[in-house]
């Protein structure tokens, strides 16, 4: 790379900002004795693992809401090609989406540590004179703001929404799903610029030898003795890596090991006990569903398709043939139970019921909730007509409790939690 | 010395072209909303990481290695240092639960109580720094018995 383009202004910084080691952008203000080439190197191979696997299970997390089924399910039309992948939701293997939901944030969750790190590892290059040796490297520059901007963006978003704190400004899904693309741009340029060097530090490391490649100016000109190795930094961010993976992956089985997930919000304690103890997304209260609506009296359920409209009540409902499924809830949030004992009417002879025999279509769906994101939501085909998928009236031996979607819910084999719609009060089927 | 534009490898240049042109795809629909608002999301991040969180830290770990540097206890600093970070690390990433302030709405959500979140957290803060000063001790105890 050239270097000296802007050589007049190298000597107005001159001695003073590049030298005086009060300023953070002479070198010698960095003191410790851990930052080095090598050092980076090791946290930027751990992220470039980590976030590839990341904003893969990212996007197969977006596919798996079939966004290009109907709008209802989309909360990013405005994607274009960014959705060149989508692909039709399959329903096998049925831990797919739990499987890839609770690497996603648990990863998240346990990489923080490492991200921490790594800024911190290369925190004196931001400030590095002179700001620009060519454009290239001026552009590098600019880079770099979408690159540490959007990543701590992501992590943030993601962090605070399986917190429910909702304070990021917009909805989740678009935010943290074009975030993600804006980051990951950055992260490629980045990453084909800086892994072969990181490959060559690494191995050097291995050997044992050899002097490092890359940013020399990480290394402190002045460097305090040290209070502990680089091998002991890096046990130490490992450390804090494993005590956030130990205390959040256990938000994604039930029984004793949930407790282990002890700052996870679907840790500790289930909801309640019995049948319909395990871990509720939104309760009823909160979904504002009114009792009087789901009593026996009221309710009705609406199936619409080729031949008409039928009404069936829960009783009505109950008298056909049932079948029973065990499937997972699984949240976007990176939560899940086990597989639970569903009980209910397959949703392929409720297409059979309104003419639509054999070759079960996508069906629509709409909750007796007023307000809430997927309070209508799409399935496709294939979910249909899969023999697993139910209109569940039962779960675990026991009428479905108001919290898990009395008086009837959907359950769809590996199906996001929203797409498994509860309080359901109409089904219309026919091709979306 | 004459003054001039270089631009550099232009493998480079063509590699970050492409990068912008992607991330401002993208871009436009992130900022599509609130654009205001996401673009202080977005820079304000990165600002408020190397401007207030990262300093923060370094000055807190620089103050602590002095302190027991003045005590002449300086090897001491990782059994302070370790506890410190791990339990921060904690309250940094689940503060909305453990501070309480999205309690309600937890609560309404999800039916489980928000109330446990503060005494765990604090909980593993005093484990962890029990078990720093345990180890400190014994450390201390093998190094007068030699």
């Amino acid at each position: 790379m050239g270097r000296g383009p802007f050589s007049g202004c190298v000597r107005a910084y001159g001695r003073g900002m590049r030298d005086d080691p009060r300023l953070p952008t002479s070198p010698g203000f960095w003191r410790s004795p851990l930052r080095s080439p090598r050092f980076t190197s090791v946290l930027g191979l751990v992220l470039l693992v980590g976030i590839t696997v990341l904003f893969v299970t990212g996007l197969v997390s977006y596919a798996a809401y079939n966004p290009g089924l109907s709008p209802v399910n989309d909360k990013t039309p405005d994607k274009g090609f960014l959705g060149f992948y989508l692909f039709a939701w399959p329903t096998d293997p049925p831990w797919l989406y739990r499987l890839n939901q609770g690497v996603h944030v648990t990863l998240g969750i346990t990489l923080i540590p490492v991200l921490l790190a790594k800024l911190w590892s290369v925190v004196p290059k931001l400030f590095a004179l002179p700001p620009a040796r060519s454009l290239a490297h001026a552009l590098e520059r600019i880079s770099l703001v979408l690159l540490v901007g959007g990543g701590l963006f992501e992590f943030v978003t993601g962090v605070l929404n399986v917190q429910l704190d909702y304070v990021f400004p917009g909805s989740f899904y678009p935010l943290h799903f074009y975030g993600a693309w804006v980051f990951f741009a950055a992260f490629v340029a980045h990453a084909v610029l800086k892994t072969p060097a990181a490959v060559r530090n690494l191995r050097r490391l291995r050997k044992g030898d050899g002097e490092d490649e890359g940013d020399t100016e990480l290394v402190s000109p002045r460097p305090d003795p040290p209070t502990v190795s680089r091998r002991g930094a890096l046990w130490f961010v490992g450390g804090g890596s494993l005590l956030l993976f130990a205390t959040t992956v256990g938000q994604n089985v039930d029984g004793p090991l949930r407790r282990t997930a002890l700052l996870a919000p679907h840790g500790g304690a289930e909801p309640g006990s019995g049948p319909n103890g395990f871990q509720i997304n939104k309760t009823a209260a909160y979904a504002g569903i009114d009792a009087a609506e789901r009593s026996a009296d009221a309710w009705r359920l609406v199936v619409t398709g080729r031949t008409g409209t039928v009404r069936l009540s829960r009783a009505e409902l109950a008298r056909l043939p049932l079948h029973s499924s065990a499937l997972p809830i699984a949240c976007v949030e990176g939560w899940s139970t086990s597989d639970q004992w569903w009980r209910g009417v397959r949703l392929r002879d409720l297409a059979a019921l309104v003419g639509h025999d054999g070759d079960p279509p996508d069906v629509f769906v709409e909750s007796l909730q007023r307000h809430g994101a997927f309070r209508r939501a799409a399935l496709r085909a294939n979910q249909v007509a899969d023999p697993r998928s139910l209109l569940a009236l039962y779960v675990n031996g026991e009428d479905l409790s108001p919290d898990h979607g009395h008086p009837a819910r959907v359950i769809v084999p590996a199906a996001p939690g929203v797409l498994n719609t509860k309080w359901v009060a109409r089904l219309t089927f026919g091709d979306l | 010395m004459r003054r001039r534009l270089v631009l550099g490898s232009p493998l480079q240049l063509l590699l970050l072209g492409c990068s912008f042109a992607l991330a401002a795809y993208a871009g436009v629909r992130l900022l599509a909303d609130d654009w205001f608002g996401v673009a202080l999301w977005l820079v304000g991040a990165a600002l408020l990481h190397d401007l207030f969180l990262l300093p923060l830290y370094a000055a807190a770990d620089r103050a602590a290695v002095r302190g027991l540097g003045a005590a002449g206890r300086r090897e001491w600093v990782m059994y302070a240092r370790v506890p410190a970070a791990l339990s921060g690390l904690l309250l940094l990433v689940w503060f909305p639960l453990i501070s309480g302030m999205v309690a309600h709405r937890y609560r309404s959500a999800t039916g489980l109580s928000p109330d446990g979140f503060l005494a765990r957290w604090l909980l593993i803060t005093g484990v962890l720094f029990g078990v720093s000063a345990l180890l400190l001790v014994l450390r201390l105890r093998r190094a007068r018995r030699r």
